[in-house]
């Protein structure tokens, strides 16, 4: 099974091209795979007789780098062209999913998340979001690039145009600039765009129309004009994409008064929240990530389930210290938390959720308890969320401090592509379980 | 159209301004024209005077010179048309029926103006009168005027969208991204470049390898016309066509208005860039107010009926800037409101 994505770790073998006892030559489409991304062509790389098929047709969760065919010379052939990348990765990470079974002890603001419901991934959780809203207000429409007829560069947007159809599913032209501003006329004149940007390194080109167009009109109207749009996307680092398509924009957006900022974690997350931006009045920067795409959490299947904007999570309570993180940073700290806890350390781990506006109330509350601070973020350490979470807690819990906050980012340096510099650039549990025990 | 130049049409002169007999245009609407224009002229030198004073601070951009332009395009407008344009928009504001009251009180500042004070004359909106600004960033309105246009189509109404903008911001990459999109999607968007010959001192010359503005939709099939921007029965007629096109679903519509304007970009404008001759010339051969009121005047319309509405203008603008000055300044409070909106509780 070749890595036909930088995240893929396993893909579903949808149809073989070549029976047994074709011939085959190099460059012949033999296979066709569904990755988590899209279906694409697997091309041999020798030449000779299709002896046996391993991996039948329709096999899901085959893992990178199993064999799925034999050639006529008797070797099993990996076709793939590459290993795969993700192996680094799976260190920090193996366990996310476990932890959205809350510990038993666990203070949580009264949130229906924790309901019964099923497990989905993160990127089922958003379809369903953006499905539930289209079929609840008829002025809410998709539009970005291949949100339509190609199902969505990361299928978020599968199925949705066959259900709403060509008039609330659009595709655009790669023109991020001119079609985020359409959006925000669009918005203006009253209706409810979601617009999709592949990833938000791509918002960069649109960001004035974000900023001075949609944060800013409803001040300089005197409260006369509305924006009710939602920007959404992956950000963030995704995996051995280098830096102009690994950047994490949170701090960026949240600098801004006039916009919200979410950033969700779980499934749960992803699902109440963006229910909630869509409906929001106000335009919505809704910051994904792209390696939780296909992690599994439990979800509500509530039909009403909704989340509120502004409010964050305790996604585990702990009494010695306070680790703050958003989206994929959750994981981060949650993984820490396991191995402090093996330690005799009982850690706190805090979802913000929402970046704008702060629920610095819960995090300030559980530094009066734990005394001690650190925050995981991807992004960049300086000017970052972090930065202002700890400055916040500082203005408002300063005397409840047993040490200086810490802040645990993104190393200071545009995002590398080589493996073991781009692991060494992002955050890992190690460290934060390091930053705890210097202050611990 | 005799003066209007299509992409199929062959094209009259037009670059002298004025020189061939204007379309007529009946003398009710002639003479609602005329006042428009007027009401604009008085309402800009007041500007311009109060700006002196000190009572206005800023950037204040004056439509003086242009008034043709928007006038003969509103006039050709149906109720619930929208129109977006860029900062010099206080011709566009008052064209769309906005009081100038609100107006004069937002340029000033003061807690009466359309934004209460937190706008200022680049960023005014009425939704009333579907005048959607105003927009400070050069070409940004284009994209967002496009998106009103959509939201035309998405409704399945029949309205229209006229988006403004200058020969300077017809340069922007989102202007023809726009373009492309408004091709694409058929929309109802009349885009229409006011060519004043000068983005801040650069000449349409030196800005643009362009030579013709009206062709600049051409890769996309837009319909294209030059009109004489000095002229306001020109000007209607032109945007008349434009109007019925893509009220009809045809897809978008540029014209490309040759204007020019009387002052600087700003109000704070060196001058340097063309001859003061140039400016004089323009205004004693070619102005709108007077090529209209000759044409009053020569339509029957007699001499002291103008009069007696040039006093009523004047007074109308006087009243504006006495309401204006006495205002109160927005509350310290309004410092912190319409942020944002207050959310529904889900």
């Amino acid at each position: 099974m070749p890595a036909l994505s930088p995240t893929m770790t396993e893909g579903k073998l949808a149809r073989w091209l070549k029976a047994i006892g074709e011939q085959v030559r190099a460059g012949d489409v033999i296979a066709e795979i569904e990755t988590d991304k899209a279906t694409m062509e697997v091309e041999a790389v020798d030449e000779g007789r299709l002896e046996q098929i391993l991996v039948p047709e329709g096999t899901e969760g085959v893992a990178v780098n199993t064999p799925i065919a034999v050639l006529a010379n008797g070797d099993a052939k990996n076709v793939a062209t590459k290993s795969a990348p993700a192996a680094a990765k799976a260190e920090a990470r193996p366990a996310a999913p476990a932890h959205t079974a809350a510990p038993a002890n666990e203070v949580v603001a009264p949130e229906q998340d924790n309901a019964p419901g099923k497990p989905i991934t993160v990127r089922e959780a958003l379809r369903d979001a953006m499905a539930a809203e289209l079929e609840r207000d008829g002025t809410v429409f998709l539009m970005g690039e291949e949100v339509a007829q190609y199902q969505g560069a990361y299928k978020i947007s599968q199925g949705l145009l066959d259900r709403f159809g060509p008039k609330r599913i659009i595709d655009m032209p790669i023109t991020e600039h001119g079609f985020a501003g359409m959006a925000v006329g669009a918005a203006m004149n009253g209706l409810r765009p979601i617009v999709e940007f592949m990833t938000f390194n791509f918002a960069m080109q649109a960001i004035d129309q974000i900023i001075n167009s949609a944060a800013k009109t409803r001040y300089m109207s005197g409260g006369q004009m509305g924006c009710p749009i939602v920007f959404r996307g992956p950000n963030g680092a995704a995996s051995r994409v280098a830096a102009q398509h690994s950047q994490d924009y949170a701090s960026w957006y949240a600098h801004v008064p006039g916009l919200k900022v979410i950033a969700p974690y779980s499934a749960a997350d992803a699902k109440g929240l963006l229910r909630a931006a869509i409906r929001d009045p106000n335009p919505v920067i809704f910051l994904e990530n792209e390696i939780l795409y296909g992690h599994t959490f439990p979800c509500p299947d509530d039909a009403d389930f909704i989340l509120p904007i502004g409010r964050a999570k305790i996604e585990r309570a702990g009494r010695h210290v306070t680790i703050v993180s958003y989206s994929i940073g959750v994981g981060t700290a949650l993984a820490a938390a396991d191995v402090l806890a093996g330690q005799g350390v009982e850690a706190e781990v805090i979802n913000l959720r929402t970046l704008r506006p702060l629920d610095i109330g819960t995090v300030v509350e559980s530094v009066k308890r734990t005394s001690r601070l650190v925050t995981v973020e991807e992004g960049w350490p300086y000017a970052g969320i972090g930065a202002e979470v700890a400055m916040q807690v500082i203005e408002q819990a300063f005397d409840w401090l047993d040490a200086p906050p810490v802040r645990v980012a993104g190393a200071d340096v545009p995002l590398p592509y080589a493996a073991n510099l781009e692991k060494l650039a992002l955050p890992q549990a190690v460290w934060v379980v390091e930053a705890v025990r210097k202050m611990v | 159209m005799a003066r209007a130049k299509t992409n199929k049409a062959a094209r009259p002169d037009v670059g002298a301004f004025g020189t061939a007999a204007a379309p007529a245009l009946p003398r009710d609407k002639l003479l609602h024209a005329w006042r428009q224009m007027l009401l604009i002229r008085r309402f800009e030198e007041k500007a311009g005077q109060l700006y002196g004073m000190g009572l206005i601070g800023g950037f204040c951009h004056l439509y003086i010179g242009q008034e043709a332009v928007v006038v003969g395009v509103q006039l050709a407008l149906s109720d619930g048309d929208e129109v977006i344009t860029s900062y010099r928009d206080h011709g566009h504001m008052l064209a769309t029926g906005m009081d100038p009251r609100g107006v004069m009180a937002e340029l000033t500042g003061r807690a009466t103006g359309y934004s209460r004070g937190k706008g200022g004359s680049m960023h005014m909106f009425s939704l009333e009168k579907k005048f959607f600004g105003g927009h400070g960033i050069v070409g940004a309105q284009v994209s967002i005027g496009t998106g009103l246009a959509f939201s035309n189509l998405y409704r399945a109404n029949d309205r229209v969208c006229v988006t403004y903008l200058g020969e300077g911001a017809s340069n922007q990459g989102q202007v023809f991204e726009s373009f492309n999109l408004a091709a694409l999607l058929k929309l109802p968007c009349i885009y229409v470049i006011e060519n004043n010959r000068y983005g801040m001192g650069t000449s349409v010359d030196r800005a643009s390898a362009s030579r013709d503005l009206s062709q600049n939709g051409a890769p996309w099939r837009i319909p294209g016309v030059q009109v004489d921007g000095m002229d306001v029965a020109a000007v209607h007629a032109a945007a008349q066509t434009a109007v019925a096109y893509c009220r009809a679903g045809n897809g978008p519509y540029l014209m490309e208005m040759k204007t020019y304007r009387y002052r600087g970009h700003s109000m704070s404008d060196p001058a340097k860039y063309r001859t003061r001759e140039e400016v004089q010339s323009m205004r004693e051969h070619h102005d709108p107010i007077d090529h209209a009121r000759a044409a009053l005047l020569a339509a029957g319309v007699a001499e002291d009926e103008l009069k007696r509405m040039e006093a009523e203008t004047r007074a109308i603008v006087q009243d504006a800037a006495d309401a204006a000055q006495s205002a109160p300044e927005p509350d310290p409070a309004e410092l912190w409101t319409d942020v944002l909106a207050e959310s529904a509780p889900p």
